[in-house]
């Protein structure tokens, strides 16, 4: 925390183009990866109702559909994270 | 329902309040420069920036008015969990890095980072602006709530010791405050969800939740219409308001008025066994006064209050109370019981008084499980596409809206480099996802507690709490309280830096040193605080969570398409990115303030008149302003092959 005094300094780049690059593939593909199946699930709710109401264990496919794009959402950005490690 | 206020809730609440102010002045001694005061120095750990991005995220909104959403019309609140989720993916996947490499201090500067253009500034200055400010009213809104049972305070004194502490905050200290009360805050609330959490699966449930706070719950009270009114009390004519109602009324010996709906019959059972159910009513009349039950509001002799609400009518293989239940029985037992949840019935008698009346109505679980079951989406499970659209603009503006919001981009300039940005947004997910599970629970857990506010879906989560004693409700107010201050603080942030840096500055081209710039954006936090203590105020009714998710229609439409083409099209232009959020900003407003909910709420005018066919704008005008960019950036297009790639400044 000594640093803030550092006023002006622009924020260093420490990543080149082509890493960067690199990174923003992965980025987007994981992207519509999500976007994919968060669309199922906004779909599946307005047109897709009896399928909802199906049941795995006793709880709703609704519900375990909802609980895993969270879940999803976490390890994609997990995934994502690894990827654009610094090698 | 009157709260009273509880000495442990006071002293809690001190303690809290006290420890944040004295962060916000100790890190404020230590920041004197603009960098230091708008973006932290650079130099926030990742780890802490990603719990602080929690602590920005988790508002208000999502704490006090998903659970309430939740609480009320079970499924459908968590749609609003999921879909603020997702948000985060595409601020983590598309947006983050890039922009952390084009910034500096606001989200002007990133989209300005191509172009030195006064235009984009000025649009871009005054988008975070608006936006800042449509989050702040649910935030106020939230905060009024929570001071109310707290410390017995009014809505409005509560909405004003807010602002003012928040102000102080802002003023003292700037970013390296805000992130720090973020993280306390996002880490506790995190926390104490989860403890709560644990608490309501070990209680289990139960169909008689028993009292709470020295009070007996409201259960829903079947009466056969055949015997209804009883012996001693006087039948009310319906009159011209009443008439053609299913509400039969008598006043008692004490004055009190008694109101009992008549439930459709269900199956083929006709009138011979009809059934009424007790119903309690508040009226506001003429003058003013609140009456509960037909008697003044209190708890008094010759005085009605509202009783709590919500519980269990019946348990699969009629059990009385489960016990203990792990995180997925739960569910699956809630889907197969039977809840009463209670709605409301506005009339307007024949004077003029509105009364509003409140009853019960079982429901199955499973039904309360799936989507539609509340009046936002209830278009869901009609036949109407129109509804169903208005479904899916909701999904895809929340879905966009979060990497738009201008106090979540400002925290990507606080720590010192990509590598950083990337990981603390993995924290961040990780702690939002958590507690949007949580928030489930919690949510669910409170529509059975049998302590639920009919008035205020606002207060679910605090009331909650309640039931596990003094204790847990001080905790978790106050929490939620810093929550509030957390999040407003941020956002006065946001649009101070708006104003000082990217107006005053770069527009005007006032010459401001370092140091006036943060005067200026300190004489602008208080302006705005201002500003939210009084729409925190006029907006009083509303579903803070309803609030929010036209605040991410107007992110969304205003900023994605400029932030998502500038990163991928080549060809845009500033007058194309100029055009883009003037369009999206403009039309999405127009579109809200057009909208059925607000001629209801807050015009009063029958929502069938209402201008625009549904009332979530995203579907409509985030495509619009990508249409408005590409078209403006073709007709201005050569420019922006001379256009240098160069950084202002």
């Amino acid at each position: 925390m000594a640093h803030f005094d550092s006023s002006h300094a622009p924020i260093p780049e420490t990543e080149s183009a082509d890493v960067a690059a690199r990174n923003a593939r992965y980025g987007l593909v994981l992207f519509f990866l999500y976007l994919a199946v968060y669309t199922g699930f906004v779909l599946l709710n307005a047109f897709g109702a009896e399928w909802m109401q199906l049941e795995l264990a006793g709880v709703s496919v609704a519900v375990l559909y909802g609980l895993a794009l969270i879940v999803a959402a976490f390890v994609l950005s997990l995934v994502y994270g690894w990827l654009c490690r610094n090698r | 329902m009157i709260y009273e206020p509880s000495a442990v809730a006071v002293v809690v609440f001190a303690v809290f309040v006290a420890i944040t102010l004295g962060l916000s002045f100790y890190f404020g001694a230590k920041a004197r420069s603009a960098q230091g005061y708008f973006a932290a120095g650079g130099g926030i750990p990742w780890f802490v920036n990603g719990v602080a991005f929690a602590g920005d995220y988790l508002s208000a909104a999502s704490f006090l008015g998903i659970c309430g959403m939740i609480a009320f019309y079970g499924y459908d609140g968590f749609l609003y969990s999921i879909g603020y989720l997702a948000g985060w993916v595409v601020a983590l996947f598309v947006v983050a890095e890039p922009l952390k490499r084009m910034g500096r201090f606001t989200f002007a500067d990133a989209l300005d980072g191509r172009f030195n253009s006064r235009g984009i500034k000025l649009a871009a200055a005054i988008s975070t602006l608006v936006i800042s400010v449509f989050y702040l009213i649910p935030q106020m809104v939230g905060a009024g709530a929570l001071m109310r049972p707290l410390l017995g305070f009014s809505h409005v004194a509560g909405v004003i010791t807010v602002g003012v502490t928040v102000v102080l905050i802002v003023v003292t200290a700037g970013m390296v405050s805000t992130t720090y009360v973020q993280f306390i805050k996002g880490g506790l609330l995190v926390f104490f969800c989860a403890l709560l959490t644990v608490m309501i699966l070990k209680r289990g449930l139960a169909v008689d939740p028993g009292q709470s706070g020295g009070r007996n719950y409201l259960p829903r009270r079947a009466t056969l219409v055949a015997n209804l009114p009883p012996q001693g009390m006087t039948p009310l004519e319906p009159g011209k308001a009443w008439a053609g109602k299913p509400y039969i009324r008598a006043r008692d010996a004490a004055d009190r008025i008694h109101v009992w709906r008549i439930e459709s019959p269900r199956g083929d059972s006709r009138d011979a066994a009809a059934m009424a159910v007790d119903c309690q009513t508040v009226t506001l009349d003429k003058t003013g006064r609140r009456l509960v039950n037909g008697l003044p509001h209190g708890r008094g002799e010759g005085q009605s209050d509202l009783l709590p609400v919500g519980n269990i009518d019946a348990l699969p293989d009629n059990q009385r109370q489960t016990g203990a239940v792990g995180p997925f029985q739960f569910l699956a037992v809630l889907g197969r019981s039977e809840i009463v949840q209670w709605s409301s019935e506005k009339i307007t008698e024949d004077d003029g008084a509105g009364t509003t009346v409140y009853y019960p109505a079982t429901h199955s679980g499973a039904d309360l499980l799936l989507p539609g079951a509340s009046p936002t989406f209830k278009g869901v499970r009609g036949g109407r596409f129109i509804d169903k659209l208005d479904f899916l603009s909701l999904m895809l503006s929340l879905f966009a809206g979060t990497a738009s919001l201008p106090h979540i981009l400002i925290r990507y300039y606080t720590v010192k480099d990509q590598a950083s940005a990337r990981k603390s947004t993995v924290v961040g997910i990780a702690s939002i996802g958590a507690f949007y599970i949580l928030t489930l629970y919690l949510g669910l857990g409170a529509m059975i507690s049998g302590n639920l506010d009919v008035t205020n879906s606002n207060m679910a989560a605090p009331l909650l709490a309640r039931t596990f004693g003094e204790l847990p409700f001080a905790v978790i107010s106050a929490i939620a309280f810093t929550t509030v201050l957390g999040t407003v603080s941020g956002l006065i942030m946001a649009a101070s830096g708006a104003v000082a840096h990217d107006l005053m500055a770069n527009v005007m081209q006032i010459g401001l040193t370092d140091h006036e710039k943060v005067r200026a954006g300190k004489i602008v936090a208080v302006v705005v605080g201002a500003v939210a203590m009084v729409l925190g105020v006029l907006f009083e009714k509303m579903n803070v969570t309803f609030l929010v998710g036209w605040a991410f229609n107007i992110a969304a439409s205003a900023n994605l398409p400029s932030l998502v083409m500038l990163l991928f099209w080549k060809r845009t232009t500033k007058q194309g990115i100029t055009a883009a959020i003037v369009v999206g900003m403009l039309t999405s407003l127009a579109w809200v303030l057009a909208s059925a909910q607000t001629f209801k709420d807050v015009y009063g005018l029958p929502p069938e008149t209402a201008l625009v066919p549904f009332s979530q704008p995203g579907i409509v005008t985030i495509p619009l302003g990508f249409a408005v960019l590409v078209v403006v950036s073709l007709a201005t297009g050569p420019t922006a092959r001379e256009q240098p790639v160069v950084k202002s400044e």
